[in-house]
């Protein structure tokens, strides 16, 4: 039976290699047909910006990944406002569709998984 | 001195150390530290108070790589990696804000 699987994400990309394995496990997850959702808070949000380009520090585009996992039924992403806000983002500064939640809607979500992973 | 800071603002108080602390020479942000040189971004105005005590630097494949390039405050400098060992070799001595 399907368990509801959220994936914590609080950090900036490139600069730790936490939000690149988040998405290799997500993509895992993914495989055994669980209910997987994305959270997206702190700076976890800049995994989420348009327009990456780090070849000049040579490290792997996953920006292209993030707009491949609906293809994987995996289209839940969240992203806490208060964070986003913070950061001088918009819904439409992030490259996939995302629901902006409060922080207390997103807290609620949070107790509503049957199992959490942060990154 | 050469102030190098690397980390995210809202992750360590690293700027506001810096703030504090530093005397002068030039600051260089690198890798999630350049967030804090964004337009919108609430750490900003810390590297504009920091701008006013000395010349900020930041290095653009780390802007580049998150996106973030076209969003660059205005008082800063972008350099690249040659821009990067350009003030290390310009300055006395470096300190790594880890």
């Amino acid at each position: 039976m399907a368990k509801k699987f959220m994936f914590v994400n609080r950090k900036a990309p490139y600069g730790s290699i936490y939000a690149l394995e988040a998405l290799e496990v997500v993509l895992i997850t993914a495989a055994f047909e669980q209910e997987v959702s994305l959270a997206f808070l702190d700076d976890g949000v800049y995994q989420l910006k348009k327009g990456m380009m780090p070849k000049g520090i040579e490290m792997k585009n996953f920006g292209p990944s993030y707009r491949a996992l609906p293809d994987y039924d995996i289209d839940k992403f969240y992203v806490e406002r208060e964070s986003m806000e913070a950061r001088g983002l918009t819904p439409e500064d992030l490259l996939v569709e995302v629901e902006v939640l409060s922080a207390q809607e997103l807290g609620q979500l949070m107790e509503a998984q049957d199992v959490i992973l942060s990154f | 001195m050469l102030h190098i800071i690397n980390k995210s603002p809202f992750d360590r108080p690293t700027l506001d150390t810096v703030l504090r602390v530093a005397q002068g020479g030039a600051a260089l942000l690198i890798e999630d530290a350049v967030v804090a040189a964004t337009r919108g971004c609430i750490a900003a105005n810390k590297v504009v108070e920091l701008a006013k005590k000395m010349p900020v630097y930041v290095l653009g494949p780390d802007l580049e790589a998150r996106g973030l390039a076209d969003r660059v405050i205005e008082g800063v400098q972008v350099v690249g990696y040659d821009g990067f060992v350009n003030l290390v070799a310009e300055h006395r001595n470096c300190q790594s804000w880890l």
